[in-house]
C-alpha cells in the first residue's frame, strides 16, 4: 500500500516538476527568514539589556508599590524623651492626626492601654501586637512567632533586641538590626521600627481608606450610603450648606483622592480625544474629495494633497503638540490640534481612498438623469462612503482617547499630567492605581461606544475598510 | 391592474414621506448633538486652557519659525548634526522592532486561545478576550510609567511597555482574522485525522500568515511612533534626546531631531504600503 503511494507521489512529481520545485524554494526562503528573525531577537535581546531585567527588577520595590496601591497605612510615633506623647497620624500627615482636639478624632480601637495600665498597646490586623514603655518596647503575640520580642535602648542610646545573641537564625526571620535602628517586619503589613530617639510603627490595612470623605471631612464618620441617605434629611450636618450640596463638595474636595481635579482632568482629555477627531473629520472630509481621481479631474491638486496628508501624518502628533504646546500652553487646545492635524492626515488619505474605491455605477445612474456634478457626487459618491467615514472616525476616536493621555502627559494637561504628578510624589501610589484604573474604564468605554455607535449607525460594529 | 396601481402609489409616496421625514429628523439630532458636544467641548478647553486661544493662533508659527532660522544660521555645519544623532533613531527603531516581534508571537498565542474555530471552552476565550482588552486599553505611556519608576531609567519599561500593549491590539486583529477564516480545510484536516497542532499549522496558518504580517507591519510603523513618545518620558533612544534638546532650547538641533523622525517615518509608511500591498494583493 505504502509503497504503492510512494510510487503514485513520484509520478506526480515528475508531472508537475515546477510545483514541486517552487513549494521547496518558497519552504527554503521561509526557514530563512525565520532563522534571521531568531537571530534579531537574540541581538535585540542583548543590546536592549533584556538581560538585566533580573539585575533591574527590585522585587522588595515592586512589592512595596502594589502594596501601596491597594492598602493604606497608620503611623504611630513614640519619642524616647516623652512616652506617654504618642502620636497617631493617617498615612504620616502631619494634618491626618487622630486624637487631635480640633478635628474631634477620636483615637483608633486598635490602640488601648494594655492590662497592667503602663503600656500602650497597638494591635495588628493579625492580632500581633507591640506594645510602647517608657524604656521598651514589646512584641508578642505574633502568628507563627513562639515567643515574643522586647527592644531596649543600651546605655549609648542605641537600640538592641534583648537576648538576641541566645536566638538562631530562624528565630531572627523579620528582623532588620544595624547600628542605629532595629526593624521587625514579619510580612508587608506590620512594620516596627526603633530609632535611638523615636519608636515608629506603620500599620497597613487593605482598602483604599477615605476614598469619598477625606479624615478632616465632617461627612468622613458616615459611609457613602450613609452621607448619601442623609442627603434626603432636613437636619444639616454642618449649619452653612444642605447636605446635597456638602455630600458633592465634600467628594470634589476630597484631599486624598482629590475625585474634583481628576475628574476635571479626565474630562479635559475626553475633550481633546472628541474635539481632536471632530476637527479631523471635518477637516479631511472636503480635502478628501478633492484628492480622489475620480471626483478631481486636477492633478497637481490630487499630488499636493496626497503629500499635504502625508506630511501632516508623517510629522507625529509628539512633534505637533510640542509646536501647540508652545502656542497655546498647556491645556486642551494643544491636544485638540495635535490629534486634528495628524488625523486629518490619516483620515484624508482613508478617505480619499474610499471614495476612489466607490461603485461607478451609481454615479452614473444619477448622471443619466442630467444631474449637475455636485448633485452625481452628493447621490452617487456620499450614501456609498458615509458608512466608511463614520467608522473610520469612530475608530480613531477610541485610539485618540489613549493618544490624548498621551499627550497631556507630556505637557498639555489633563489625566496624563495628573498620572505623572502622583507617580513623582513616590508615595501617593494609591492615586496612581486610581487614575490607572479610571484611564482604563474610559478607554474600554470609548471604545464599546464607538462600537455601538457603530452598530446603530451603520448596522456592523466592525472597520469597513474598502 | 391599471386601477390598483395609482393606489399602490400613493401608499409607496406616503410610506416614503415618512421614511424621509424620520430620517431627517435623526439626522437633525445627530447633528444637533455634534454641535451640543463641540460648544460644550470648547467650553471646557477655554476653561481649562493657559493661554488664550487667540494668542496661540497668532503664535503658533513662532516655534517653528525659530527652529528654521536656527537651523538657517548654521549653515553647511548642519549636516554632520543630523548625523550625530542617527544612532539615537537606531536604538528608537531598534526598541519598536524588538517590542513588536515579541508583541507579534504573544499575539499569535493570544489569538489561538481566543478563536471560536479553534477553542472549545468558552471560558478560555473569555479570559483571553478579557486579558487582550486590558493590555489593549492601557495607554503604553502609563505602564512605561510604572515600569521606569520600578526599575530606573532604560529602554527595557518602553519594551515592556510596547510589547504589552502589542499583544493585545494585535491579538484582537489576529482573532477575527482566524475566525474569519474558511472553515473547509481545518475540516478536510480533521477527516484524514490531524491532531489540533497540525490543523492550526497546515490550515489555519496558511491561509492568515499573510494577513498577521501585514497587519504586524502596520503596527511596526506604530510603534515607532510609540518608542519615540516613550523615549520622551525617559526610555531613551532619540525621544529622549528631543526632549533634552527641546529644554535646553537647540533650536538647530530640534530640527535636525524632528526632520529624522519625520524621515523615519514617511518612509517606514512607504515601505509598509509597499510590503503590505505585495503581502495581501498577492493572496486576495
Amino acid at each position: 500500500m505504502s509503497s504503492s503511494l510512494a510510487i503514485q507521489r513520484e509520478n506526480i512529481r515528475k508531472l508537475f516538476p515546477d510545483t514541486f520545485k517552487q513549494a521547496r524554494k518558497s519552504r527554503l526562503r521561509g526557514q530563512i527568514i525565520f532563522f534571521l528573525v531568531l537571530v534579531y531577537l537574540i541581538v535585540g535581546f542583548f543590546t536592549l539589556d533584556v538581560v538585566d531585567i533580573p539585575k533591574k527588577w527590585k522585587p522588595q520595590n515592586a512589592a512595596m508599590f502594589v502594596l501601596d496601591t491597594y492598602a493604606h497605612k497608620d503611623h504611630v510615633t513614640m519619642k524616647w524623651e516623652n512616652h506617654e506623647d504618642i502620636k497617631i497620624a493617617f498615612e504620616g500627615n502631619y494634618r491626618s492626626v487622630y486624637g487631635r482636639d480640633n478635628l474631634d478624632k477620636s483615637i483608633p480601637d486598635w490602640f488601648y492601654k494594655n492590662s497592667d495600665n503602663v503600656g500602650n498597646v497597638v494591635e495588628f490586623n493579625n492580632k500581633g501586637k507591640a506594645i510602647l514603655y517608657k524604656d521598651k518596647v514589646e512584641i508578642v503575640n505574633f502568628p507563627k512567632y513562639e515567643r515574643g520580642f522586647t527592644i531596649k535602648l543600651n546605655s549609648n542610646g542605641k537600640p538592641y533586641l534583648v537576648g538576641s545573641e541566645d536566638l538562631v537564625i530562624e528565630d531572627l526571620k523579620g528582623f532588620r538590626i544595624t547600628e542605629n535602628r532595629v526593624e521587625f517586619r514579619p510580612t508587608l503589613y506590620e512594620r516596627i521600627q526603633v530609632y535611638p530617639k523615636k519608636v515608629e510603627i506603620h500599620r497597613y490595612s487593605i482598602g483604599w481608606k477615605y476614598f469619598w470623605f477625606d479624615f478632616s471631612s465632617p461627612l468622613e464618620p458616615y459611609t457613602f450610603f450613609e452621607a448619601l441617605g442623609l442627603t434626603f434629611s432636613k437636619e444639616r450636618v454642618v449649619p452653612e450648606m444642605s447636605n446635597l450640596k456638602l455630600f458633592l463638595t465634600e467628594i470634589k474636595d476630597n484631599e486624598a483622592f482629590m475625585h474634583g481635579r481628576v475628574w476635571w482632568a479626565m474630562l479635559e482629555t475626553i475633550v481633546m480625544a472628541v474635539l481632536g477627531t471632530m476637527f479631523a473629520t471635518v477637516m479631511a472630509l472636503p480635502l478628501s474629495f478633492l484628492a480622489a481621481y475620480n471626483v478631481t479631474p486636477i492633478k497637481a491638486l490630487r499630488f499636493t494633497l496626497r503629500r499635504l496628508f502625508d506630511t501632516l501624518r508623517g510629522i507625529d502628533f509628539l512633534i505637533w503638540s510640542l509646536i501647540f504646546l508652545r502656542a497655546f500652553g498647556p491645556g486642551p487646545f494643544t491636544g485638540i490640534f495635535a490629534i486634528g492635524f495628524t488625523d486629518t492626515g490619516t483620515l484624508g488619505k482613508l478617505y480619499s481612498e474610499a471614495i476612489e474605491n466607490t461603485e461607478k455605477k451609481q454615479q452614473e445612474g444619477v448622471q443619466s438623469t442630467g444631474a449637475s456634478k455636485f448633485l452625481q457626487h452628493r447621490f452617487g459618491i456620499i450614501p456609498q462612503i458615509l458608512p466608511i467615514f463614520v467608522s473610520q472616525s469612530l475608530y480613531y476616536l477610541e485610539s485618540n482617547t489613549r493618544g490624548a493621555v498621551i499627550i497631556g502627559a507630556m505637557g498639555a494637561g489633563g489625566i496624563g499630567l495628573q498620572f505623572l504628578g502622583a507617580l513623582g510624589t513616590g508615595n501617593d501610589f494609591e492615586n496612581v492605581a486610581y487614575m490607572a484604573i479610571l484611564v482604563l474604564a474610559v478607554v474600554i468605554f470609548m471604545d464599546r461606544l464607538s462600537a455601538w455607535l457603530r452598530r446603530i449607525l451603520i448596522g456592523s460594529d466592525q472597520l469597513i475598510v474598502r | 391592474m391599471t386601477k390598483a396601481l395609482p393606489a399602490n402609489l400613493e401608499q409607496i409616496e406616503v410610506n416614503l414621506k415618512k421614511l424621509t421625514n424620520q430620517r431627517t429628523r435623526s439626522s437633525l439630532l445627530g447633528i444637533a448633538i455634534l454641535i451640543l458636544i463641540f460648544f460644550g467641548g470648547t467650553l471646557v478647553s477655554l476653561e481649562a486652557n493657559a493661554g488664550s486661544f487667540g494668542r496661540g493662533i497668532a503664535n503658533f508659527f513662532n516655534y517653528p519659525r525659530d527652529l528654521f532660522v536656527d537651523t538657517f544660521e548654521m549653515g553647511w555645519k548642519y549636516w554632520p548634526r543630523v548625523i550625530k544623532y542617527i544612532p539615537e533613531l537606531i536604538i528608537t527603531l531598534n526598541i519598536a522592532l524588538f517590542s513588536t516581534s515579541i508583541g507579534f508571537i504573544l499575539a499569535i498565542i493570544f489569538a489561538i486561545f481566543s478563536s471560536r474555530n479553534l477553542i472549545r471552552n468558552k471560558r478560555v476565550i473569555q479570559f483571553t478576550k478579557f486579558l487582550m482588552d486590558v493590555t489593549r486599553s492601557f495607554p503604553t505611556l502609563i505602564i512605561a510609567m510604572v515600569f521606569l519608576y520600578l526599575m530606573g531609567k532604560s529602554s527595557l519599561p518602553a519594551v515592556i511597555a510596547i510589547t504589552i500593549h502589542t499583544a493585545g491590539a494585535l491579538g484582537k486583529l489576529f482573532t477575527e482574522a482566524i475566525e474569519n477564516c474558511d472553515g473547509k480545510p481545518i475540516e478536510g484536516l480533521s477527516s484524514v485525522g490531524a491532531t489540533w497542532t497540525q490543523k492550526i499549522r497546515f490550515s489555519v496558518l496558511p491561509q492568515v500568515l499573510p494577513l498577521f504580517l501585514s497587519y504586524g507591519i502596520l503596527r511596526l510603523e506604530i510603534n515607532v511612533r510609540e518608542s519615540t513618545i516613550l523615549g520622551f518620558v525617559g526610555a531613551g533612544g532619540i525621544g529622549e534626546m528631543l526632549a533634552a534638546l527641546i529644554q535646553w532650547n537647540y533650536g538647530a538641533d530640534v530640527l535636525a531631531c524632528m526632520f529624522l523622525l519625520v524621515g523615519t517615518i514617511v518612509a517606514l509608511d512607504y515601505l509598509s504600503a509597499y510590503w503590505r500591498h505585495k503581502l495581501i494583493g498577492a493572496n486576495q
